[in-house]
């Protein structure tokens, strides 16, 4: 009797194994993203995106049945792993994508190319992807994690700005930004402070920032961070003589909804803006809207894109994803149009794009994020060049 | 470093104390009356800042948002307690840390269904929101200058509550001896619920407090937990005056850390080093004050009465 239990389990499992492959003309795709805990927001706005594009393509990328599987990793490396590694070996997908968090990234992106597969970031941008440990298979719809930090240097410069403070997370990221900013910036450094990952009050920090009386301020504090930092800055009544600047990630319509109008009149780098004026991202935005009843943030153009990448690629090679050359050379083409307008990769797989600056103003009852201006056209990352592909 | 920088800083020191003491004046009796570590106090914490999030936007009026926040995290705490976690006071403080790390849990993910995945707004009322120049060219948020009222407010009154009620007394004997107050025909259970709701409602009041000034998140009431946590540690477990001395020094040395200690390391380093190497002191600066206290007086500062 037992062993007919083990037998019929065995038959079960067998049977469920054989489901699957039985819709082999199917692509499959794969997404490990935070739908859960702190920084959700930006897994929902990047699934979101996708799933948007999924669905005007009638479920259908590149003319081929897609199925699509979601997977809430909760920011935690072990979970992302654990989920590349039941995507690779027992779903056997074709692409992955998703992931929102650069140590995330690092720890699967590296399993899902060496195990034959591709994967597509519609968000992190470590330097080491983008630099010596690039690979083939590796393709970034976003950006290359410095790139808005250096468009916000160039930026300050341009203003005249001839003393500026700078502020991030004392973490890898946090220093990296900084050393972007700084990349292009060419004025005085008044002042270069780490704070603590997770910090809740600035206020110690802040009458420091007023004792060095600084022109600007340049800060990289991404989610709860940067909404606690420019409530808190707006109440001690420096915005209007000390103006804020920061890169998109602390300026996202989620953080304005929350931030309210304590943001008015601050600065801020993106790829991306709802406001771009193409055709593609128009109907992007109302899709967007109608769907989810909010405005669409980069984060959600990135998954838009990546989609839409994915697309344009899978059509090229007639859904034959298993001919590796082929697919990523449909790939490198990136023959779609991104709704931020001008998109290649460059010989790294990473985007070579424009960069915008925009404004928080008032709108209605709310705030939101106005274009501006342009610093960079066709801005390409700075590790390209240790790339050996 | 002037002298308006550093008077500055201290009145930094002393509003982060007090919104400290708030949380840990709640957490250290329910601790110390119950033996229960209770670790979904950050999440009545959340829940007291959502709902006051709400009422505000509601009824446009500040006062009523933080009075609906405070009572609506006080009967969720006393519910929590009844339904709950009361059948763990006898068991040991493992399985009460796995289920109220639980509850942490539960109330993340119902925030969310409630209320969503992105931050709520907030903002301070007209008449705070402005800056006063207490001393001349130190312009200070006049948002701070009230929490600091309300901190020095609550601990007035729960030093009234708890010397001069019989109320208060029943706390003060419960501390010492459960089992003897209970014998003396004292509703153990009535006294435990309503101690645990007052411990929410000073969350709640904490979080209303904190709406104005911070991120309404998900996951928010953990952050500031371990802050209170190490708070109760230093102030001795039990004792409301302990909560109120260690959270005054655990916000001074924070704040003074952060404020300073790049400054200080710039004496010894280059200047790319010192902030790197302040940063990383600063931030642990707390647990170093909280490592000293324990050599000196294992049991905190404070020993709860009697014990």
């Amino acid at each position: 009797m037992k062993r007919f239990g083990v037998l019929a389990a065995a038959a079960v499992i067998g049977g469920m194994a054989c489901a699957p492959a039985m819709a082999a003309d199917a692509v499959k795709i794969g997404m490990i993203t935070t739908l859960s805990g702190g920084g959700a927001s930006l897994g929902i706005d990047i699934r979101d995106g996708f799933e948007l594009a999924l669905k005007q393509k009638g479920g259908k990328l590149g003319g081929v049945a897609t199925e699509l599987q979601v997977v809430d990793d909760a920011r935690k490396v072990e979970n992302a792993k654990q989920i590349a590694t039941r995507m690779i070996k027992r779903d056997d997908v074709d692409v992955v994508t998703g992931i929102v968090w650069s140590n995330l990234a690092m720890a699967v992106v590296p399993s899902v190319t060496r195990a034959g597969k591709f994967y597509i970031s519609p968000n992190a941008g470590p330097s080491a992807l983008a630099g010596k440990n690039c690979d083939a298979n590796y393709f970034n719809v976003a950006w290359q994690n410095d790139n808005l930090h250096e468009g916000m240097g160039q930026y300050v410069t341009d203003q005249g700005f001839k003393s500026v403070y700078l502020m991030a997370p004392n973490y890898p990221a946090g220093k990296d930004a900084l050393a972007g900013f700084k990349r292009f910036y060419k004025g005085k450094v008044a002042g270069e402070v780490y704070t603590k990952l997770g910090q809740v009050d600035y206020a110690a920090e802040i009458a420091n920032l007023r004792a060095a009386s600084p022109d600007a301020v340049f800060f990289f504090l991404p989610g709860g961070m940067g909404i606690n930092f420019v409530k808190q800055y707006a109440q001690s009544g420096l915005t209007k003589d000390v103006p804020l600047f920061g890169p998109a990630f602390s300026f996202d319509e989620g953080i304005l909804k929350a931030v309210g109008d304590s943001a008015i009149g601050t600065f801020n780098t993106s790829q991306y803006s709802h406001d771009l004026d193409n055709a593609e991202n128009k109907a992007f935005v109302k899709a967007f809207m109608d769907a989810y009843g909010r405005k669409p943030s980069l984060y959600a153009s990135q998954g838009y894109d990546a989609a839409l990448l994915l697309d344009s690629a899978i059509a090229k090679v007639g859904g034959n994803v298993g001919d590796a050359d082929a697919f990523r050379a449909a790939l490198k083409a990136a023959d779609f149009k991104s709704v931020r307008g001008a998109f290649k990769f460059g010989s790294n797989h990473h985007p070579i794009q424009d960069i915008y600056v925009r404004k928080v103003v008032k709108e209605g009852d709310g705030v939101t994020n106005q274009l501006v201006g342009k610093v960079f056209t066709a801005h390409a990352d700075a590790y390209a060049k240790e790339c050996k592909m | 470093m002037t002298s308006a920088l550093i008077f500055e800083q201290t009145l930094n020191g002393l509003q982060h104390g007090l919104m400290l003491f708030l949380m840990a004046a709640g957490l250290t009796l329910i601790f110390g009356i119950m033996n229960m570590i209770n670790l979904a106090h950050g999440s009545l914490y959340m829940a007291g800042a959502y709902v006051t999030a709400t009422a505000a936007a509601a009824s446009g009026s500040f006062a009523i948002g933080v009075v609906t926040g405070m009572v609506a995290a006080g009967i969720t705490g006393a519910a929590l307690e009844w339904l709950a976690l009361r059948k763990l006071y006898a068991r040991d403080h493992l399985d009460q840390v796995l289920a109220t790390f639980g509850v942490i849990l539960t109330f993340n993910e119902l925030t969310k269904i409630i209320w969503g995945a992105q931050a709520l707004f907030m903002s301070a009322p007209d008449w705070l929101s402005g800056t006063v120049e207490i001393i001349p060219g130190v312009p200070y948020p006049a948002y701070r200058l009230f929490i600091i009222g309300v901190g020095l407010g609550v601990a007035v009154l729960l030093r009234h509550l708890i010397v001069k009620t019989r109320l208060g007394m029943l706390i003060r004997a419960g501390a010492t001896n459960r089992e003897m107050v209970g014998a003396l025909g004292v509703d153990i259970d009535r006294l435990y619920t309503v101690v645990f709701g007052i411990g929410a409602m000073l969350a709640g009041l904490a979080g209303a407090m904190a709406g104005p000034v911070l991120a309404i998140e998900v996951g928010m009431g953990e952050r500031i937990l371990i802050l209170t946590f190490v708070v109760i540690i230093i102030g001795g477990i039990g004792s409301v005056r302990g909560a109120l001395v260690g959270a005054l020094l655990v916000g001074m040395v924070d704040t003074f850390g952060r404020a300073f200690m790049p400054l200080i390391m710039r004496a010894f380093l280059e200047p790319a080093a010192a902030d790197s190497v302040g940063a990383s002191v600063s931030s642990v600066s707390i647990y170093i004050l909280m490592a000293i206290v324990l050599i000196v007086r294992p049991r905190g500062l404070f020993q709860a009465y009697g014990n």
